[in-house]
């Protein structure tokens, strides 16, 4: 699985179970579960529809993941991405959807 | 016993199975052009389902300032070694600026110049922030009058007589309910398939692939099944990737001009070529030589491209931005290792695909297909999605003026059929293996016998042949899992799909004798391009039999469909 689901921040809105191209989460007693944790393609649809950051996107340990998380807060047109690497400490890269990529 | 599937029958002009880019674009188009009635089926959520999930790097095929749609013809023909249709190329090279421009109104960010022109980054792209591409188009969709969006709902099968489309029959991911859908014309707009071969990550990160993991050839499954003639499976596709995230090269190679070099520092690509296959085939090569791991040269970059690649990379694939992150040390400071994907079958980017005419109807009346799942135009990506949407809708708004057929009781025998296999999977017990056992088993087989990662792309004929002895298998075996939930029903469709597409393309392979495209088909007993191979590779299904027929190139700008 490439997201983990905080238990204590999911509120059971249902958005991510909406948005999921694979209909990989579902709603069980008003909490997101991921049911089918080795399907998840890593799109991170859900992350960025998670109004609570409680969705947290990693890479498994087999394609290099080190146990840092990632997810996303919306302000306006600005999508703060929020990583936590595993040590601890934060980083925030902000990136302006009005904004073309460089490359 | 579970309870049987509620069944609910619609009617609608229009069905479009797939709410992708190509099918929602068409949606779009047949609303703003006729009063015809459109449904949308999507097995997922329109607002994220199809290729375009995470979002999109930047418009790859664009008629920049100075060019000509016929210049992208020529470009696409020369990168495809030749096997590719003349007409549908063109056609949807012209239609790449307007679709560019529609989407810009609907709000796609492009980056453009002091004068107000798009900048274009290389011979035929732009510069986009795609991460929001798909959810514009959802809004825009969910706002068109005369169209209804059917989230959730799989479509396995399509109705036919006579050679004639009409309607389709599915089920509901989320509820027991089945669904037979009466219409006038069918678009198929599924996308490719992925996940046919053994992939990079074949452990926990299994869907950490290029193309969605949720593509599974359904749209080709069912048109096999229903005698659509299917052509080019043998041109596979293959990506260079970012090792591991699977991450687009593209981005790097073209936005900081990183060259692929090997473990020593040797810039190799111009030994091999340039063509798509060939970057391919080279790292393929240097990695066979000891001269791997490949790399694209970033190092040395500077600090503020470093920053950019790190937001470009999130808006369309984050996971390597995490992973420069995690690692701890920017692009500027290592290089960004390579490596090929496994191989799929995707007419966005190759040629394999439904055989259609130029207005994209299909070998089968009332019967269209658009995107990734229609063939002989490759390299057409986003904007050719957009394209063939548009082209197929005018196609269909225009057969349904003078459309007056009428459905016999053979369709609601052919529902009934399907609808029992339905029940007949809910009621299955689980055979020995399960559905996951199968799909591992049959990426098994086509990686080792069929010319996956394990053996270079590489295959002869006799590992052909066991490639298709097993497969038959395996596909036998499938036909006794069960399902427990609506949702186990969607996986043993899939894997059906999959299968059966696996047989065709191990057809596919062992009729193209030679070797036009290294990587994408490397047939080791015939290893040189042979020149009465200057033709497409077709096949239909007839009685359960795979036939395969021969056609000459088109070359001319219209091609109509003669003897279907």
């Amino acid at each position: 699985m490439s997201i983990r689901i905080r238990e204590d921040r999911c509120v059971g809105c249902g958005k991510c179970q909406e948005v999921c191209p694979g209909t990989l989460i579902q709603i069980k007693d008003k909490k997101a579960v991921m049911k089918y944790p080795k399907n998840c393609w890593g799109c991170v649809s859900c992350v960025k529809e998670c109004k609570t950051g409680a969705i947290e996107f990693y890479l498994g340990a087999d394609i290099g993941g080190m146990g840092g998380t990632m997810n996303v807060t919306q302000k306006g047109d600005l999508l703060n991405w929020n990583i936590t690497r595993s040590d601890g400490s934060e980083l925030v890269i902000s990136v302006d959807r009005r904004n073309s990529n460089k490359y | 016993m579970s309870r049987p599937l509620q069944v609910k029958h619609l009617h609608t002009d229009v069905l479009i199975v797939g709410g992708g880019t190509a099918g929602c674009y068409a949606a779009l188009t047949i609303s703003r052009n006729s009063d015809a009635s459109v449904l949308v089926a999507e097995k997922a959520n329109i607002k994220r389902s199809g290729c375009l999930a995470a979002g999109v790097n930047a418009i790859n095929a664009y008629i920049v300032k100075g060019r000509k749609p016929q210049d992208y013809v020529d470009y696409a023909t020369k990168d495809a070694a030749g096997i590719v249709r003349n007409d549908l190329l063109l056609t949807a090279a012209e239609e790449f600026n307007e679709v560019t421009a529609d989407m810009e109104k609907l709000g796609l960010v492009i980056l453009k110049d002091e004068n107000g022109d798009y900048v274009a980054r290389g011979n035929r792209n732009i510069k986009i922030n795609g991460e929001n591409f798909k959810p514009l188009l959802a809004d825009a969709v969910y706002k068109s009058e005369n169209v209804d969006v059917l989230n959730y709902v799989n479509i396995t099968d399509l109705l036919t007589e006579n050679g004639k489309v009409y309607g389709a029959v599915g089920f509901s991911i989320m509820e027991e309910t089945a669904y037979v859908i009466h219409a006038k014309a069918v678009l198929i707009a599924t996308g490719g398939a992925a996940g046919l071969y053994k992939p990079n990550n074949p452990g926990f990160s299994r869907h950490k692939m290029w193309y969605p993991p949720f593509n599974t050839g359904a749209g080709y499954a069912m048109g096999i099944r229903s005698g659509a003639e299917m052509t080019t499976f043998e041109m596979r596709f293959i990506a260079l990737r970012c090792k591991d995230t699977i991450a687009p090269t593209g981005t790097i190679a073209q936005g900081v001009q990183a060259k692929q070099v090997n473990s020593k520092g040797e810039v190799y690509e111009h030994i091999y070529g340039l063509t798509t296959s060939q970057r391919v085939y080279g790292t393929v090569k240097e990695n066979q030589l000891g001269h791997g791991p490949c790399y694209l040269k970033t190092s040395g970059i500077t600090s503020e491209q470093d920053q950019d690649l790190l937001k470009a990379y999130l808006n369309m694939a984050p996971s390597q931005t995490l992973k420069w992150i995690e690692s701890g040390r920017m692009p500027s400071e290592q290089d960004v290792e390579i490596q090929g994907t496994e191989p799929y079958i995707v007419g966005g980017h190759t040629a394999s695909g439904f055989w259609v005419d130029t207005r994209r109807e299909t070998t089968i009346h009332g019967l269209y297909a658009a995107g990734d799942v229609a063939g002989g135009c490759p390299q057409k990506y986003v904007t050719g999605a957009l394209a063939e949407g548009k082209i197929a809708s005018l196609a269909i708004i225009e057969q349904l003026k003078d459309d007056h057929s009428e459905e016999t009781s053979e369709i609601e025998k052919q529902a009934q059929t399907i609808l029992a296999d339905y029940e007949k999977i809910r009621n299955g017990e689980n055979g020995l293996f399960t559905i996951d056992e199968l799909e591992e088993a049959m990426q098994k087989v086509m990686d080792e016998y069929a010319g996956g990662i394990a053996s270079n792309y590489q295959f002869n004929e006799k590992q052909l042949n066991l490639a298709e002895e097993k497969i038959t298998r395996l596909s036998e075996l499938a036909d006794q899992v069960g399902a427990e939930d609506m949702h186990e029903l969607l996986f043993a469709y899939e894997l059906k799909e999959r299968l059966l597409v696996c047989q065709v393309l191990i057809e596919h392979l062992k009729n193209r004798k030679e070797t036009r495209w290294h990587s994408f088909n490397e047939n080791l007993d015939h290893p040189e391009t042979d020149q009465n191979f200057e033709k497409y590779v077709n096949s239909r299904m007839e009685d359960g039999k795979i036939h395969i027929l021969f056609r000459d190139l088109v070359k001319g700008d219209t091609y109509e469909h003669t003897n279907s």
